[in-house]
């Protein structure tokens, strides 16, 4: 486990596996980084508060049974909300696949670490939790050989990604919480 | 905010919890979010608990049912947060972030603990309670109380206004409604 994924070469991965009928909710530095690999009217970018991602991803997964839901959470945001964990795991979603991008730091905040960095283990509380299916990846070579599969699992599933930052990047929020945001995605959900 | 309610001390009326949940589901309210509360345990949550419809989604913490509601919102699926005061003020934050500053439909039915009996909530000798309808106030967020049986016919036109404008609405239970078995009036 000792080797890591570049954050943005991870998402481009798994991005090559998202289907355009897909919702995808990406947190934080991670959702900078994917509004620019797969910018599309279905990626659900405003939480309104920090950790809430996971939350919104049940609700939209028990709303919308027929779509598949991805969160992209960060470690620091799931560790605001474990116990959603938990509440996924007793709704168990079929349509949810639940990634942690563990990076051990607070990224977006001045890159301080999180709480038990290197210690805190995100698969063990998922099993625990009740996920179907649990995974961690720490080399881009084995990911790209099995998301597609883990994409393919009945959920709730659960992905804890090691990564290393991709660089620095130009955070402009107005793309993740402008209203504009909330209404393409929206209106197309309403058609999809 | 507050709408249709007394300012007055009243005497303390009967509030069947089955007429609140009659309202809940001619409100269209598909999904119920809930952290227990002692006030709404019994004749609220317990029957609800029991029934098929609307289904309950038992979370750890409140604010995480801002988070499902506010999903739930984009999928045209109706739901109510049925939470306890304290837990309406821990979770300020999302409610800020996600109902307000969003302007989603989050619909929150909120026992008041130890709320006395006929005292309207600014007159409330408990701090927690006393402080929740300025907090309110200062959000913007329109609130209703429900204390009695007249009251309750409040809640499908608060519910639907909620949804129409595309916005928050608390619904303050200020006392423990009956579960059918013992009148509490």
């Amino acid at each position: 486990m000792a080797v890591m994924m570049k954050h943005d070469e991870c998402l481009r991965v798994l991005a090559r596996h998202v289907t355009d009928a897909d919702i995808v909710l990406p947190v934080y530095s991670t959702a900078f980084e994917w509004v620019d690999i797969r910018p599309h009217p279905l990626n659900y970018l405003s939480h309104g508060a920090m950790g809430l991602a996971s939350s919104h991803a049940l609700g939209l997964a028990l709303g919308r049974p027929d779509k598949r839901v991805i969160v992209l959470d960060g470690d620091g945001s799931l560790l605001m909300n474990l116990g959603s964990l938990v509440t996924i795991g007793a709704e168990a979603p079929p349509n949810l696949h639940h990634f942690v991008c563990q990076n051990g730091t607070y990224e977006a905040n001045g890159g301080h670490p999180i709480p038990g960095r290197g210690r805190v283990d995100f698969a063990g509380f998922a099993r625990s939790a009740g996920y179907r299916a649990v995974h961690e990846f720490s080399d881009l070579k084995i990911f790209e050989q099995q998301i597609g599969a883990v994409l393919s699992e009945p959920g709730p599933v659960f992905v804890d990604l090691k990564i290393t930052p991709s660089g620095p990047q130009e955070r402009d929020y107005t793309r993740l919480h402008g209203p504009h945001v909330r209404k393409a995605f929206r209106d197309a959900l309403a058609t999809l | 905010m507050q709408q249709g309610a007394s300012a007055n001390i009243r005497k303390p009326e009967g509030l069947q919890g089955r007429g609140i949940i009659a309202e809940i589901k001619a409100s269209r309210i598909e999904f119920v979010i809930s952290v227990p509360d002692i006030t709404t345990s019994e004749g609220l949550l317990r029957p609800l608990s029991q029934a098929t419809t609307p289904r309950l989604i038992r979370v750890c913490k409140e604010d995480e049912g801002v988070g499902i509601c506010a999903g739930l919102s984009y999928t045209g699926r109706r739901s109510l947060l049925l939470i306890q005061q304290t837990g309406l003020l821990d979770s300020i934050n999302a409610v800020r972030g996600v109902a307000v500053e969003y302007g989603l439909p989050i619909c929150m039915m909120v026992g008041l603990l130890e709320k006395e009996p006929g005292v309207p909530p600014t007159q409330s000798r408990r701090y927690g309670v006393r402080i929740v309808e300025p907090i309110l106030d200062a959000m913007g967020i329109a609130y209703h109380e429900i204390e009695a049986d007249a009251d309750v016919a409040k809640i499908r036109p608060a519910i639907d206004e909620a949804y129409a404008k595309s916005w928050p609405v608390v619904l303050l239970i200020g006392k423990r409604p009956s579960d059918g078995r013992h009148d509490e009036a």
